[in-house]
């Protein structure tokens, strides 16, 4: 089923759709441009703060570093005695807070040719400083193999150790800072041992620990095996790597991200956090140690402000298109409730009510305009309506009248045929066709006494009702002069006098009058201007020559002559009025009489009927249903002698 | 530097406190059923997922329903299994078979109960830009080798091969190989290697020699007891092995479980804890304990590579000779000797 939809439907849903769609594009665009503008501030921003928190995290770093070698160059330089060795590495431990402990560990036999192993170290304990004997210590595995000792002799340069716990000074997380110092044997530079300093990351990671970016952001601290040493994750610090992390998560991207960042790399990028959350990270390595620092954004809470506002626009936007939808929907209605009802009364007017009451519309519009012209429209449908039943029946009662007048025209003719069933000699039919309810033609026949039979065909000039009037004055003044005279041209002068006598309308009327001798078959004629007859008879069908006479009617003093012709028995003699021989088709081609005589000609003899009908025939095919003018008239008549 | 100092110190003071609470409150629970027979395991190593069956085991009341009291005695740097077996500080000890024969060589006469590791997890690792690609590329190279037992299998494979490497010792962490100290390091396939991983060195950038693969079948973790401990109650012997065998099929089978049984064992003793490197550790345990290869039932030392173990540490002067398998495995009559 389609469905119709309103012009409020479609205004509401176009100018809707429409003002929503460029609203969600602004607010699209303005959300898109401030999130660009606000990663690029922001990663200005973790630039820096990775950068000071570098270089906070770098200087206490490279101080430690500076002492240590400082150390290194002093045993260097020369021989210490076992006193001023322990001196020295405790005054370094004095003079630097941010030292835990120091040691010097010699290389087998370095320290004395007696002693294999020597390695005094100071360590602060109890608020004081301890001295321990590393040798004597590390009973299990001897100083020589431990990574702070190892690494920078196997390296030959300085090293920070991977940061571990250490417990004995109450759990913290430590780094020792390394440097391997030489001496010259034989002239021949050579490991001596190891100088180092321990130093406590706590402050270092309560420092990175203690940054808080937004609201849950972070910075993190990662050694060089990738070792989680400061992060919100506290279950990861010293425990996970961001390695074992990406593989428990089996995230590879992690893991590319972490091979980054242990090999020094700084970058940008946005990720998914250890903690789960998607973020920005600026990443940048501490240079001294290989540890990486990264600082974390999170994304959501970056974009908070951002996204607040877009909610707010977008909030706002959406209470306007409502406002906006009801305004359009007031509109619409105010535009479509006169129409609808005038959609209403239109049908009860197309059904034929115009009595209905138009709405009242007051607006001066389009609308208020077009209920006006509705009402005009129907004021003058209306009128027109009336003027036209009006007519109607005027119309129709002219019609009905003209009816009654055909059927007293028809009556007037003689229509029974046969019409003379006792009289054997001769035989006569007659049709007439009126072009018009009522026709100007006519014919007749009577008997004057018992042998002669008086027959006429008349056509009058003009059409219609005044035709009939005149036909009817016409045909009833033929009958009763020619009942009383009895000879044609007497006939048609008396009718002529009497007809000009009063004829101001110069009507006229052609007719042919002929009296036939039953018993001799002679025939006694006059024509007043009528169509010349056809005689058939044993020699074929051919047009009468006769007198033409002139019309009856518009002049008083007009001659007619009555002529003769004798009919032998079989004759016919054929009498028409010109809406035989002027019918015409479509193309405006008349019947002719030559098409008539040819139609005569072939047509059978015997029946009267028969003729007649053939002849009608033969003209109504070739008038091929054009609307006829004049009125189709055909008199034939046949004698046949008398003999038995 | 001072943490194993204190940590022999602190941690001895501790652990005894707690085992006497933890043996307080097991005792007074397991006085109401049977009498369980107290006993102590000392494992190789510090808590990790290498010993998982048997932590497992006593967590899940394995050991108990085996009417064993077991307490597992603290282990790892600076402490020594096969010492502490000896002085009968322990009824039960994990050692290797490289250990336990030469142990056995100096007079101490311990059995092997049960063998778990079926073959070599050694590892010898160098990364690839080194160019080492096969034993014979390590020669004159500096090889990172853990001190006594743990370095056998290499040193083997150095006097087969014919190769003389510079051999550093090589402490508990990789960061001397991962610094560049060392161009080789040893490394277990189910601790180290990962550690490596997981410091950021990937598969592909490593070269690994496999020692399983050079021939060098030596099977590793096995339970052992004193002759004279087996003798004196075969029974908890017995139903020591059932309980640690069932406790490793436990964990094989709860692997979450069993990781965090060993966790909670591992931050217990304070030790950094990483859960899929112990998962790892625990992957690789069920690859070497229970080898597709096995035949049957697991935790057996199987003879031939006893014998190859045993013949192979005779020929490198290991060895003056090592015992008849059926003495060492406990299977004779200990008394016939």
């Amino acid at each position: 089923m389609l469905v119709r939809t309103s012009i409020a439907t479609r205004l509401v849903l176009v100018i809707t759709l429409c003002s929503a769609l460029i609203f969600a594009v602004i607010l699209g665009y303005n959300y898109h441009r401030s999130r660009v503008m606000l990663e690029q501030e922001l990663e200005s921003n973790a630039r820096n703060l990775a950068g000071s928190l570098v270089h906070r995290v770098e200087t206490e770093l490279v101080s430690v570093a500076k002492i240590v070698q400082g150390m290194a160059r002093e045993l260097e330089t020369s021989r210490h005695t076992a006193q001023e060795l322990n001196s020295v590495i405790k005054t370094t431990l004095e003079q630097n807070p941010e030292l835990f402990g120091s040691a010097v560990a010699f290389e087998p036999f370095a320290f004395n040719a007696s002693t294999r192993l020597y390695a005094p170290y100071y360590y602060r304990h109890k608020g004081g400083i301890a001295f321990s004997r590393l040798e004597t210590a590390y009973q299990q595995l001897p100083y020589l193999y431990w990574d702070w000792y190892q690494i920078p002799r196997e390296l030959g340069r300085m090293e920070w150790s991977e940061p571990y716990f250490d417990e004995g000074a109450g759990n913290i997380l430590m780094s020792t800072c390394s440097v391997p110092f030489y001496g010259a044997e034989n002239g021949r530079k050579q490991l001596k041992g190891i100088v180092t300093a321990d130093i406590s990351l706590e402050s270092l990671t309560r420092l990175i620990s203690s940054v808080k970016i937004l609201k849950t952001g972070y910075a993190a601290l990662l050694s060089r095996n990738g070792m989680v040493l400061a992060h919100p994750l506290k279950d990861a610090v010293m425990n996970e790597t961001f390695f074992s992390i990406a593989e428990e998560r089996q995230d590879p991207a992690m893991r590319e991200l972490g091979k980054k960042m242990v090999k020094g790399e700084s970058g940008f990028i946005l990720y998914k956090s250890l903690v789960g959350v998607r973020s920005w990270m600026y990443y940048a390595p501490i240079r001294s140690t290989g540890w990486t620092l990264a600082v974390v954004f999170p994304e959501k809470e970056l974009l908070e402000n951002v996204t607040r506002l877009s909610m707010t626009m977008a909030l706002m936007g959406l209470v306007g298109i409502l406002l906006l939808t009801a305004a359009v929907v007031s509109i619409a209605r105010s535009i479509t409730k006169p129409l609808r009802s005038l959609a209403a009364a239109t049908d009860e007017i197309a059904a034929g009510n115009f009595d209905v009451e138009l709405p009242v519309v007051r607006s001066q519009d389009e609308v208020g305009l077009l209920a006006h012209d509705f009402q005009v429209m129907k004021e003058s449908l209306k009128e027109y309506i009336k003027n036209l039943t009006e007519t109607t029946a005027a119309k129709e009662r002219i019609q009905s009248e003209l009816k009654v007048a055909t059927d007293i025209q028809a009556s007037l003719l003689p229509r029974l045929f046969p019409a003379f069933p006792d009289r054997p000699e001769f035989d006569i039919f007659a049709s007439m066709d009126p072009a018009k309810e009522v026709g100007g033609d006519f014919y007749d026949f009577f008997f004057i006494d018992p042998t002669h039979l008086c027959f006429l065909i008349a056509d009058v000039s003009g059409k219609g009702v005044p035709a009939a009037l005149y036909m009817m004055v016409a045909k009833t003044l033929l009958k009763s002069e020619g009942q009383r005279l009895g000879e044609p041209s007497r006939i048609l002068s008396c009718v002529n006098t009497i007809l000009a006598e009063d004829n101001d309308s110069c009507m006229f009327a052609t007719v042919f009058c002929g009296i036939l001798h039953t018993e001799t078959g002679e025939i006694h004629f006059a024509n007043a201007g009528h169509n010349p007859p056809l005689i058939m008879d044993g020699a074929g069908v051919r047009y009468l020559a006769l007198k033409a006479g002139f019309v009856l009617g518009p002049m008083e003093d007009s001659v007619y002559t009555t002529e003769q012709l004798v009919m032998q028995p079989g004759d016919t003699l054929f009498l028409y009025t010109d809406g035989v021989t002027e019918a015409s088709n479509h193309a405006d081609e008349l019947y002719g009489e030559p098409r008539l005589l040819d139609a005569l000609e072939k047509a059978s003899r015997e029946d009267l009927v028969t003729l007649v009908h053939t002849i009608r025939a033969d003209v109504a095919a070739h008038a091929a249903g054009a609307p006829q003018s004049d009125d189709v008239t055909m008199v034939a008549i046949t004698w046949r002698g008398t003999e038995r | 530097m001072m943490r194993l100092l204190w940590r022999a110190w602190c941690s001895k003071e501790l652990r005894l406190l707690q085992n006497t609470l933890l043996l307080v409150l097991l005792c007074s629970s397991a006085v109401a059923a049977s009498p369980l027979k107290k006993a102590t395991l000392m494992p190789l190593w510090s808590p990790q997922a290498q010993f998982a069956g048997y932590y497992v085991a006593l967590e899940k009341g394995i050991y108990a329903r085996h009417g064993i009291d077991l307490k597992i005695l603290p282990a790892g740097p600076g402490y020594s299994p096969e010492q502490t077996l000896k002085n009968g500080g322990a009824d039960f000890a994990i050692l290797w078979l490289t250990t336990a024969l030469r142990q056995r060589a100096d007079g101490t006469r311990l059995v092997n109960l049960a063998q778990l590791v079926q073959r070599s997890s050694l590892l010898l690792i160098s990364k690839k830009s080194s160019g080492i690609r096969s034993v014979a590329d390590l020669n004159g190279r500096k090889v990172g080798l853990w001190a006594g037992d743990l370095s056998l299998p290499p040193r083997i494979i150095f006097a087969r091969q014919g190769i003389k490497v510079r051999e550093l010792p090589q402490s508990y962490t990789v960061n001397l190989f991962l610094r560049g100290g060392i161009e080789v390091t040893s490394a277990m396939w189910y601790n180290e290697y990962h550690t490596i991983l997981s410091s950021g060195v990937d598969a592909d950038e490593l070269s690994v020699i496999r020692l399983h693969e050079q021939g060098i079948q030596f099977p590793e973790d096995g339970i052992y007891t004193l002759e004279k401990t087996l003798k004196k109650d075969p029974a908890l012997a017995k139903a020591f092995v059932a309980a640690s065998l069932e406790g490793w099929r436990y964990a094989f089978d709860h692997p979450d479980e069993a990781l965090e049984i060993v966790i909670k064992q591992m931050r217990a003793a304070q030790l950094p804890a990483n859960r899929s490197h112990q998962k790892w550790m625990l992957d690789r345990m069920r690859d070497l304990i229970m080898p597709p290869t096995a035949k049957g039932a697991h935790g057996l030392l199987n003879q031939q590579e006893y014998e190859a173990v045993g013949q192979a540490m005779r020929t490198y002067g290991l060895l003056k000779a090592y015992p008849d398998y059926s003495r060492f495995t406990g299977r004779s009559d200990a008394g016939t000797h």
